[in-house]
């Protein structure tokens, strides 16, 4: 049962085969009995998740059901859960139980998914391992000695080891495809606007994009169809109307072509990775795709235009943890600069303190220029150099990360080298494109993703290269050693 | 040696809106503390701000009523610092892309002289919540009903030479804002403050001397003050060959003194970025024209168009209308009486219902006697019903009843009507003749003065019903025919 996609399990539930409290009841015993050596949930919210479960049976009974009522999933722990405490894996919101829920909470509630609880994260969604949580690093279930990547490494674990059929993430700089990758499930990071960010405890409000961990492109678009859409609550959701994407991507396929770019294959990869990519690539071309070498010139800057852009808006966001209304306040304090610098030093990580730091620094008087508004500048080159991409291929494709999941404790010294796992995930959001992982074979017993992106809204032509992709391959369908039973 | 005094104002109007800038929360004054506060306004985690459109209209208006430039595209910044009343960490303004910009005011100087004064800018941004630091013990309160209330910045270019012109800006600026209907400019409860940038130099100096900036000053007067003794201060200061630091300071009114806040050196570093959050806001053509043809007759056109239509002069005209509800009032009540002088109702609505309202503490809008009473009122005096002075009586009783009782009720009731008649005046003229045969005598002689008296006399044995005119008229028949 719990190898199951939400597609089938949607198709179990309609027909009464099984229903959503057999399913919940399942799926969270499997928490207890798995999750332990994974520590991919932050809460398991079993009380509210069988009370949802219940209802969904009552709408599964009606015959008023979406593909996601009855259907259990969980929430990256950075989206606002009314009644459920979201921690956005900090200290500082440990006590943080949220008044609401975020809008895309709250759609896949009303469309009646079971949410069975809040998985772990890179505090503050600032991180590519799991490691830098507040509540202990996330162990990939492909090797628990391993990190998932990050931030939304508890959603990607405990898709991986099927705790959960589906879950959300958000990804700012690589958040969603990265982990997606390194636990070799389907992560999808939309179009920028995409999903409302209404609920999110901000990161980088121009980067962070809300988005899909499931185990095939198929689960995506089911869960994107109910997440998507313009919310009155967030001026930078897009106003466009959200396509039937379930119907899209099982249209003919037509013949498109798939820029390649070269600086995607660059000293970085390691050779087993460059190799399963080709391979991939050459699925396509089979399928009919025409494959063609690409440049993106401004690319290789991506990385630090990012970290400046990315802290500079995080060092803003994050001040309004000062213990004030909500969160962590520190209890021994002198003055009103103690009360905020006890409250803060005690209730962030050193990963959060570094990107503060990093963030104010690039935006003080006599730096600003040099660093926020060139990195800005960066920013629209990369935008540009996709966009002249993509006025003659349709998607570009290439590897998603460098090398398959490192040991945890691996970089953790070294936070350059962290960075530099996000080497080719950082382009995408940083001109605002969807971008999808999708498992594409093995190192080492350990999997390895395939990223597409697509132009501005092209969420359509992703999922459906990803679904033609996977009724091609298997890769996608392969369980984690221990996980099968 | 002789100062030039150089000042600058940047005037904080809160705008009239119903609901705050980036959130649905009712901006009502005097609510319970944090009852006014959604989670927006509170920088709860997750939640973002949504542009109220009104504040953006109310900005254009008041940039086409300046001659601004109104900009096509503006940008929200971020304005970063650390405080317990700013819940987000950050206070939502604009920073190198306002609203509108580049436009002037010009003021009536003491001497009747207008000068131009230049806008730089005019700018929108959230206002921060207040930190209650009575009735705490040790601790501070925060109340966040204010935050998120929307305020239009209004920055000038260092044009001001007196504290006087301070003020008169001010005025101007409070008066323009009042008439483009963009914020009540309710000193008492913070609705309309300012900060005054103040520097002097040297006379025939171009240079500008080192400034200091005065803080939330809430009334025109304190403006004015404050100025006046900042600038004695810098004299002083200079004089005595000392140097003035650039520094904000706050003028304590109990002392008539200002003392220095905190010093630009160890200040904040703002960080000021776009937000991100919020969407450039895109100005078009078509809207700018729209809100211009809702632009209502501006104050400087009103009084200039009282004057002519009404036949007043200038001093009643812009006193008629220092706000327009007064001249709402006055124009209705003189609509309503086309056959009397305005002048006359203009004198009823200065003295009589002004005596009234200042009594009372009440504005015009709240006026028990409404204009049409005053109108008809006015149109008594004019056909000699009643006296001026019966009239005054008049008055109060329809205030007291609160214009609920007819006029002519008030005037049977009280026993006011004028007596013009001329048969009865003989009769009262005589008996004074008869009585004061010694003032008759003076005036006979040529002391042409004594009338006055004898006037006096005829009004107090009608008990003030007499028709004065007639009553002059008659005596000095009676007493020059032989």
């Amino acid at each position: 049962m719990h190898d199951a996609t939400i597609s089938q399990l949607a198709q179990k539930l309609k027909n009464r085969t099984i229903s959503s409290k057999e399913l919940t009841e399942y799926f969270l015993t499997r928490i207890s009995r798995l999750d332990p050596s994974l520590n991919s949930f932050i809460t398991v919210s079993q009380e509210e998740a069988l009370a949802q479960a219940k209802a969904a049976d009552a709408r599964l009974a009606s015959g008023d059901v979406t593909p996601l009522t009855g259907i259990p999933i969980a929430h990256k722990d950075i989206f606002c859960t009314k009644g459920v405490k979201t921690s956005c894996g900090s200290r500082i919101l440990d006590n943080f139980v949220s008044p609401y829920d975020a809008t895309a909470v709250a759609k896949l509630k009303a469309a009646g998914a079971v949410m069975l609880g809040k998985t772990n994260m890179d505090e503050f969604a600032m991180g590519s391992s799991n490691e830098t949580s507040f509540y202990g690093p996330v162990h990939n279930p492909w090797d628990t000695d391993r990190v998932p990547g990050g931030s939304s490494g508890g959603s990607a674990a405990a898709v991986a080891a099927r705790l959960v059929s589906g879950a959300t993430g958000t990804d700012t700089g690589g958040s969603i495809r990265q982990p997606a990758a390194l636990t070799g499930i389907t992560g999808l990071k939309p179009t920028y606007g995409r999903i409302s960010r209404y609920g999110m405890v901000a990161f980088a409000s121009s980067l962070d994009q809300a988005g899909t961990l499931t185990r095939t492109a198929e689960d995506a678009a089911l869960m994107l169809q109910i997440m998507a859409g313009a919310d009155e609550r967030d001026s930078t959701s897009l106003p466009e109307s959200v396509p039937d994407f379930s119907r899209a991507q099982r249209s003919i396929w037509e013949n498109i072509t798939i820029g390649v770019p070269d600086n995607f294959f660059d000293d970085s990869l390691e050779t087993q990775n460059a190799q399963l990519i080709r391979e991939a690539l050459s699925v396509f071309e089979k399928l009919g795709a025409r494959i063609k070498d690409i440049h993106l010139e401004h690319i290789r800057l991506s990385v630090p235009a990012y970290y400046v852009v990315a802290s500079a808006e995080a060092s803003s966001n994050l001040s309004r943890f000062d213990g004030v209304r909500f969160g962590h306040r520190a209890k021994h304090f002198e003055d009103l600069a103690e009360f905020y610098m006890r409250t803060r030093g005690e209730g962030f990580g050193s990963e959060v303190k570094r990107r503060i730091l990093t963030g104010t620094y690039v935006l003080s008087a006599g730096y600003y220029d040099a660093y926020y508004l060139q990195a800005q500048k960066v920013r629209q080159l990369i935008s540009q150099d996709f966009a002249r991409a993509f006025e003659t291929v349709d998607l570009i494709a290439g590897p998603t990360t460098p090398t398959p999941a490192f040991r945890i404790g691996q970089k953790t010294d070294d936070p350059i080298q962290m960075y530099l796992n996000d080497i080719y995930t950082i382009g995408a959001p940083l001109a605002g494109l969807p971008a999808l992982s999708i498992p594409c074979g093995f190192v080492k017993n350990l999997p390895v993703g395939l990223q597409l992106i697509g132009p501005h809204l092209s969420e359509e032509k992703l999922l459906k290269a990803g679904f033609y992709y996977q009724q091609e391959t298997d890769w996608h369908n392969h369980v984690p050693p221990g996980y099968e039973a | 040696m002789d100062w030039e005094v150089v000042i600058g104002l940047e005037v904080h109007a809160q705008l009239a809106t119903n609901s705050k800038i980036f959130s649905g929360s009712p901006t009502r004054y005097g609510a319970a503390p944090n009852t006014q506060a959604s989670l927006v306004d509170l920088g709860y985690p997750g939640v973002l701000p949504v542009l109220n459109q009104s504040v953006v209209h109310m900005a254009i208006k008041f940039g086409l009523a300046t001659d601004c430039q109104i900009s096509r595209r503006s940008v929200f910044a971020r304005k970063n610092y650390f405080y317990p009343d700013l819940p987000k960490g950050y206070q939502i303004s604009q920073y190198e892309l306002p609203i509108v910009h580049s436009g002037h005011l010009d003021i009536r100087l003491e001497d009747g002289n207008l000068k131009t004064i230049r806008i730089t800018r005019a700018h929108l941004e959230e206002d921060a919540g207040k930190s209650l630091h009575e009735d705490f013990q040790g601790l501070s309160g925060i109340d966040l009903n204010r935050a998120g209330t929307p305020l239009l910045e209004i920055v000038s270019e260092p044009d001001m030479r007196s504290a006087e012109e301070a003020g008169t800006y001010m005025r101007s600026i409070h008066k323009l804002v009042r008439y483009l209907g963009i914020s009540d400019g309710n000193m008492q409860e913070g609705s309309f403050r300012c900060d005054a940038n103040v520097s002097i130099r040297i006379k025939g100096e171009e240079k500008l001397g080192t400034r200091t900036e005065l803080k939330n000053l809430n009334s025109f007067r304190f403006v004015e003050k404050a100025i006046r003794v900042e600038v004695e201060r810098q004299i002083d200061m200079l004089e005595d060959g000392g140097k003035i630091t650039q520094e904000t300071r706050l003028y304590d009114s109990d002392n008539n003194e200002t003392r220095p806040m905190r010093s630009k050196e160890e200040a904040n570093d703002y960080r000021y970025f776009p937000d991100p959050d919020l969407l450039p806001v895109i100005i078009d053509d078509e809207l700018i024209e729209s809100l211009r043809a809702e632009l209502p007759e501006l104050p400087d056109a009103r009084t200039k168009r009282l004057t002519l239509d009404y036949n007043l002069s200038d001093s009643m005209s812009e006193e008629l209308t220092s706000t327009p509800e007064i001249a709402d009032y006055f124009e209705d009540a003189a609509k309503a009486a086309p056959n009397v002088p305005a002048k006359k109702i203009g004198n009823l609505i200065q003295r009589e219902l002004g005596a009234a309202l200042n009594r009372e503490g009440l504005r015009i809008e709240d006026s028990k006697v409404p204009p049409s009473m005053i109108a008809s009122l006015a149109q008594k005096i004019e056909d000699n019903t009643v006296s001026a002075s019966a009239a005054n009586i008049v008055f109060d009783e329809l205030w007291k009843v609160g214009g609920s009782s007819s006029i002519d009720n008030i005037i049977e009731k009280n026993g006011l009507k004028q007596i013009s008649d001329t048969n009865t005046i003989e009769m009262m003229v005589d008996e004074v003749i008869t009585n004061n045969p010694e003032q008759v005598m003076q005036f006979k002689n040529g002391k042409e003065k004594v009338i006055g008296f004898l006037v006096g006399q005829v009004m107090k044995t009608s008990k003030g019903k007499a028709n004065p005119q007639n009553v002059n008229q008659i005596l000095r028949d009676k007493l020059k025919s032989p």
